[in-house]
């Protein structure tokens, strides 16, 4: 799967290298923090941010698929709500503590990932994205049926998680600045590791099968592996998201696991442009800060998102911060 | 149990299989000659439902409503594909599929704001009410008049698309569109007809539909996928593919709601896994 001749960092082939771009990707990840360090301040209200953050972490896991290996699944929402489901589960009905009940979502979510992965990624294109819906609903009414476990249409209870103690500190988590601080500690995590990632060789290799699956598999590149392996580090960040959700809200709502969510998740990335790092989080602080305002004017506010995410893919598929990037850095 | 319980139940799987046909279809066809999966398809089959609905009350006969609703959402899907779609042939396979999801999101909403969120009862027309005795059980007039009805429509579209000149060039068309624009066929008017023909097919399925199943908003991301497992298990784009998937589909959800009923959603997406473990392309897809 290594290539010397493509572990350099990986570079999209449309920018071309100037010092900002160097700068700015770079910098990416402490660029990104500062960003999410000020983000309580500037939006309309705090749970909002934490909001942002969950989202934000769910698109840019699944923008590791989509963006930057070229897979449009539409069954994302299967790990963020499995994510949610199991962590919830752990600290609801078993008393788990919230630090183990997170990595046991995370890789719950990553099982089913791989799951849903090594399915998925026996089909191509738009096969490809009719599959991952499908499973994911599979996932949606089993979840709807174990109702002894998920509390079935009702969502999951009695999960509140009132204080975070860790290393003799004791944190009131529901304070929501608080609350917004401690879960952008995953996000930071998340955002590094997603950079980290795309720097690799795996980065590359992933790159290389978006722009041409053929030429990778002639350049020796175990495609098959590679996207399944891609598919389950993006589940597995996405099943991070979920925890956080599950932790944020104490509730587990059924609707997590519902095709909507994983075409919201679609709808983030591409507003805010899939292929770039930080595009899919913009999307996400977009498309929240649009339902909220726009749920002001008019319950029927999904007409007017529908709309704009229409005209988005007509005619800015690069996505807001995608276009911006394409601009300055030329 | 006694083998007539079984039987009945067995043809209530070949009605609801006659169903997912149609909408799987639409759906396929579309991808055939187009090769754009459509999103929308779910939610133009609930919109279908509730066109036949609107017709059906204002003219007092659910008749009119099956005709004129498939018709009407069949045009307003050559709207679809004149304006949305058509600016996207070229571009990425993803981007039409991105679009009509979108064109979901608006479309449920605004039936939403003009009928409500909440379920409206489709009436069985009083023609079609009660059973009748074939001998070897009774079975509901309804589900016998959706049979007969589907199998009239792909007897038509199998005509249509086999014995025609139109369909010679439709499917001409779906092989090489460069060849036939060179042939001096206007490609891009076969497409609006295509299009148009695959959203009626999904509004058909709708009205038709409507006295069997609930009608509300969210009918159609059910619908959609069903509509995908179904393509999924046939081979997308094979509308034999589709005919046959379909009514497993349909026989195997039945059969389970007599048998296991809790698992009777979840059965068509065990059986769809196993299909794409050992057919990954489906059962008369080619691979691409």
């Amino acid at each position: 799967m290594t290539s010397p001749a493509l572990a350099a960092p990986a570079l999209s082939t449309e920018r071309k290298p100037s010092g900002l771009t160097t700068t700015v990707t770079t910098y990416r990840v402490p660029l990104s923090i500062a960003a999410l360090c000020l983000l309580p301040w500037v939006l309309p209200s705090q749970a909002l941010a934490v909001n942002v953050l969950v989202y934000g972490v769910l698109a840019v896991g699944y923008n590791l698929l989509f963006g930057y290996t070229g897979m449009l699944s539409f069954g994302h929402a299967a790990f963020f709500g499995a994510g949610a489901y199991i962590a919830g589960i752990a600290i609801g009905k078993f008393g788990i503590p919230w630090y183990i009940a997170v990595p046991l979502g995370v890789l719950g979510g990553g099982l089913l990932a791989f799951i849903i992965g090594a399915l998925s990624t026996r089909t191509r294109g738009i096969y490809f994205s009719m599959v991952t819906l499908a499973l994911a609903q599979l996932v949606y009414y089993v979840a709807l049926q174990a109702s002894s476990w998920t509390g079935g249409e009702n969502g999951l209870r009695g999960l509140t998680v009132n204080r975070i103690n860790l290393f003799g500190w004791s944190i009131n988590f529901l304070d929501p600045v608080n609350k917004y601080y401690i879960l952008m500690i995953f996000a930071a995590l998340a955002l590094w590791v997603v950079s980290r990632i795309l720097n690799s060789s795996f980065g590359a290799a992933i790159e290389a099968i978006r722009e041409n699956e053929r030429r990778a598999r002639t350049c020796g590149f175990n495609v098959e592996r590679t996207k399944l392996l891609s598919f389950t580090l993006s589940g597995l960040i996405c099943a991070l998201a979920g925890t956080m959700s599950a932790l944020h809200l104490a509730f587990v709502p059924l609707d997590v696991l519902h095709y909507h969510t994983s075409g919201m998740i679609v709808m983030m990335t591409l507003l805010g442009g899939a292929r770039s790092f930080f595009g899919p989080f913009i999307g996400a602080l977009v498309f929240l800060l649009m339902e909220d305002v726009f749920s002001l004017w008019t319950s029927h506010w999904q007409i007017i998102v529908g709309s704009i995410f229409i005209l988005f893919v007509l005619f800015l598929p690069k996505g807001i911060w995608g276009t911006f990037l394409s601009k300055v850095m030329r | 149990m006694d083998a007539e319980l079984i039987l009945m139940q067995l043809f209530s799987g070949v009605a609801l299989g006659a169903i997912l046909v149609i909408a799987a279809l639409g759906l396929s066809i579309i991808f055939g000659m187009l090769g754009v999966v459509n999103f929308a398809h779910g939610a133009l089959f609930m919109v279908g439902a509730y066109a036949g609905l609107w017709v059906a009350s204002l003219t007092g006969s659910f008749w009119w409503g099956l005709l004129v609703a498939p018709i009407m959402i069949g045009m307003f899907g050559m709207i679809i594909e004149f304006v949305l779609v058509r600016p996207l042939y070229g571009r990425s396979i993803d981007d039409p599929l991105l679009l009509t999801f979108g064109l979901s999101y608006v479309l449920v909403e605004a039936v939403r704001m003009i009928f409500g969120s909440d379920g409206i009862p489709f009436p069985t027309p009083p023609q079609l009410t009660g059973v009748v005795d074939l001998g070897v059980g009774f079975f509901p007039i309804y589900r016998l008049f959706v049979i007969g009805v589907i199998i009239a429509v792909l007897l038509l579209l199998w005509l249509g698309l086999e014995k025609t000149k139109f369909g010679l060039i439709v499917r001409a068309g779906a092989r090489d569109p460069t060849i036939m624009r060179v042939l001096g066929v206007d490609i891009g008017k076969v497409w609006l007809l295509v299009f148009g023909l695959g959203v009626g097919l999904a509004a058909l399925g709708g009205v038709l539909a409507g006295p069997m199943r609930s009608v509300n908003p969210e009918m159609g991301s059910l619908v959609l996928a069903e509509a995908f497992v179904v393509t999924v298990i046939g081979g997308l784009g094979s509308l034999l593919g589709s005919i046959i998937a379909g009514l497993l589909v349909g026989i195997a959800i039945s059969m389970t709601a007599l048998f296991a009923p809790e698992m009777a959603t979840i059965v068509m997406f065990a059986l769809m896994a196993v299909v794409l473990l050992i057919r990954p392309q489906g059962l008369f897809g080619k691979l691409a």
